[in-house]
């Protein structure tokens, strides 16, 4: 069983949930200083569903990551959860991509790569919100794919994907080689054991530029960032109740609601 | 310009007809297509009978194809993809507009991929530059910390459209398109993927779509005991019962509970919001709530930005006195 999880590196985003800026002039969203970098969450879900496979089923995993400047420290966390190649593509015209580059840029690296059963994507990255990275690197692969899964299950050259629907969930059954993309319900990545972390810091990194795989980013970009502007937000003054006691609170509350008409 | 014209609606059915977002979606568009002076048409997809929509999806279009075949009796990523394909490589709009829904996140992508153009999904805005008359295309990235505007060269444009960031088109309007029947023509054996099974599990309680009250936990509930509480205040109020992303992966409520960026999108006439922080990704999914009432511990906790009436506390201390105070004041 040949799997690639394709991971991006993102600011944190517990981290930066408050406090973000954004840079107008630049179009560009900058983080509170001392954000560190991670792999987006649900990147790290599908390697975890990488992971269980392999567990049961055994394989090779290979991590692929697109970016500049890339952190080697957070992405060796994927080997030492137990991923066996971590595979970088790494450019300084690799920034700010759009869906159709980054797709084109990981389609071009797992040509290489030649043969594989599975790949595993997260849903959407945690900074972008674009959601499209996964199916559109199946349609340029010419295999089918299945998205927002919950659960993998791996038969014969097939795999059975459970995805959420909008009232329940179905199950998919898929021929390999396939992509899947992951939602956060297939669970959170293991934590890596410490003899783990030691050993995937001497592990090999394979990293490869855009020469090398043949990649000219300005003809592949198809999106213009136009502007980037701070969110509106709702404007309220929140009426704060509080009270000798919790309990107190909780049953003035309820009667402010009443005498406000919300009930 | 180019030679593509016309913007294209992919319509949506749920058990009660017509989903909202379909409606919006058609609002938007005629607006769009009025003011590029091109057509509006909508799209059904489906198999034997989906034509007794048609009249429902003829809300201002100018034009209502019925895409049918046995392959299509229920929503596949690839047999949809090929259909539509079909349509869009004979029609060449302008623009396809989905919601953000279920299907819709899932199929505009692989669609825009196919078709060799962009897709853009979740927008919250869609406009036109009058100068080259290109479309703007807004969106919420980084989990909603900052607004995007997107333009692109590549035609057709495929755009989900995030529910109720658009008034619907009246059900007034005029409702006399033409009906044309689009043959496509799918090869069984060339299709990856098999439907095996289907579940309904719709959770406990009210529809999140449906309820004019919505009371939604967060990560501090903890599991389906927590929630517990939450569901019996529910049925007090007639509500529906709701949760976070980290509620969901505690298995605290369903995952189609699930209010946020990632969720479903809601806007009741009341939010009561227990244990929830108010992260960004979180309010993406209910910010149109008409009235909001929050309780956390935490008094820094940006639910509060947003909340109309809170306490600070610990939910388990204040909920069931809140509960209790509530029954008493409604029965």
């Amino acid at each position: 069983m040949k799997m690639i999880v394709c991971v991006k590196q993102v600011p944190d985003p517990q981290a930066s949930s408050t406090g973000t800026k954004v840079d107008v002039a630049a179009k560009r969203v900058i983080v509170p200083h001392g954000t560190p970098p991670v792999m987006s969450p649900y990147d790290e879900s599908a390697l975890e569903a990488a992971l269980k496979i392999k567990d049961v089923h055994g394989g090779h995993v290979t991590v692929m990551s697109v970016g500049k400047n890339l952190a080697r420290p957070v992405l060796r966390k994927a080997l030492a959860s137990g991923a066996d190649e971590l595979i970088l593509l790494e450019d300084n015209t690799f920034d700010q991509l759009d869906s159709y580059a980054t797709a084109s840029i990981l389609a071009a690296a797992i040509r290489e790569i030649g043969t594989f059963d599975l790949i595993l994507c997260g849903r959407q990255a945690a900074d972008t919100d674009a959601g499209q990275v996964g199916s559109g690197l199946a349609e340029l692969l010419h295999i089918p794919c299945v998205t927002v899964a919950c659960g993998i299950e791996l038969g014969e050259e097939k795999v059975n994907v459970t995805r959420i629907v909008s009232d329940g969930y179905e199950v998919i059954e898929v021929m390999l080689p396939a992509l899947v993309t992951v939602s956060s319900e297939i669970g959170e990545l293991r934590y890596p054991k410490l003899k783990d972390l030691q050993a995937a810091q001497k592990m090999p990194i394979v990293v490869r530029n855009a020469g090398q795989l043949g990649i000219d980013v300005a003809s592949l970009m198809k999106l213009n960032l136009v502007s980037l502007s701070p969110p509106q937000h709702r404007n309220v003054q929140c009426c704060m109740i509080s009270a000798e006691t919790p309990e107190i609170a909780g049953e003035h509350l309820a009667l402010t609601m009443r005498g406000a008409g919300l009930i | 310009m180019n030679s593509y014209n016309g913007i294209m609606v992919y319509v949506e059915f749920g058990e009660n007809g017509l989903l909202p977002i379909t409606r919006q979606l058609l609002g938007c568009g005629r607006k769009i297509a009025d003011e590029l002076g091109e057509p509006l048409s909508a799209v059904i997809v489906g198999s034997k009978g989906i034509e007794e929509g048609s009249d429902a999806a003829q809300l201002g279009a100018d034009t209502v194809y019925i895409v049918e075949h046995e392959l299509l009796r229920q929503y596949r990523t690839e047999t949809y993809v090929a259909a539509l394909e079909q349509l869009v490589r004979q029609q060449r709009p302008t623009a396809l507009l989905m919601g953000q829904t279920y299907v819709g996140r899932d199929l505009a992508p692989s669609l825009a991929f196919r078709l060799e153009t962009i897709a853009v999904l979740d927008c919250i805005a869609l406009e036109i530059d009058h100068a080259s008359r290109v479309l703007l295309l807004t969106k919420p990235v980084c989990g909603g910390n900052a607004v995007a505007t997107f333009t692109s060269m590549y035609y057709p444009q495929i755009i989900t459209i995030r529910d109720k960031a658009m008034l619907p088109m009246e059900p007034s309007f005029g409702k006399n398109a033409h009906v044309v029947h689009f043959a496509v023509s799918l090869e069984p054996r060339s299709f990856k993927t098999r439907l095996i099974k289907k579940v309904k599990e719709e959770g406990e309680g009210l529809r999140l779509e449906e309820a004019a009250v919505i009371i939604s936990g967060g990560r501090g509930i903890g599991g389906a005991e927590g929630f517990r509480q939450l569901h019996e205040t529910a049925a007090i109020l007639h509500a529906a019962v709701g949760g976070s992303r980290p509620a969901c992966d505690n298995r605290g409520v369903a995952p189609n509970r699930q209010i946020g960026i990632t969720g479903k999108i809601v806007s009741p006439d009341l939010y009561i919001a227990v244990g929830i922080s108010g992260s960004i990704q979180q309010m993406s999914g209910c910010g149109q709530a008409k009235r909001i009432v929050a309780i956390n511990k935490d008094p820094d906790a940006p639910i509060f930005k947003y909340a109309d009436f809170g306490v600070v506390g610990d939910w388990k201390k204040v909920f069931p006195s809140f509960s209790a105070k509530l029954k008493e004041l409604v029965s």
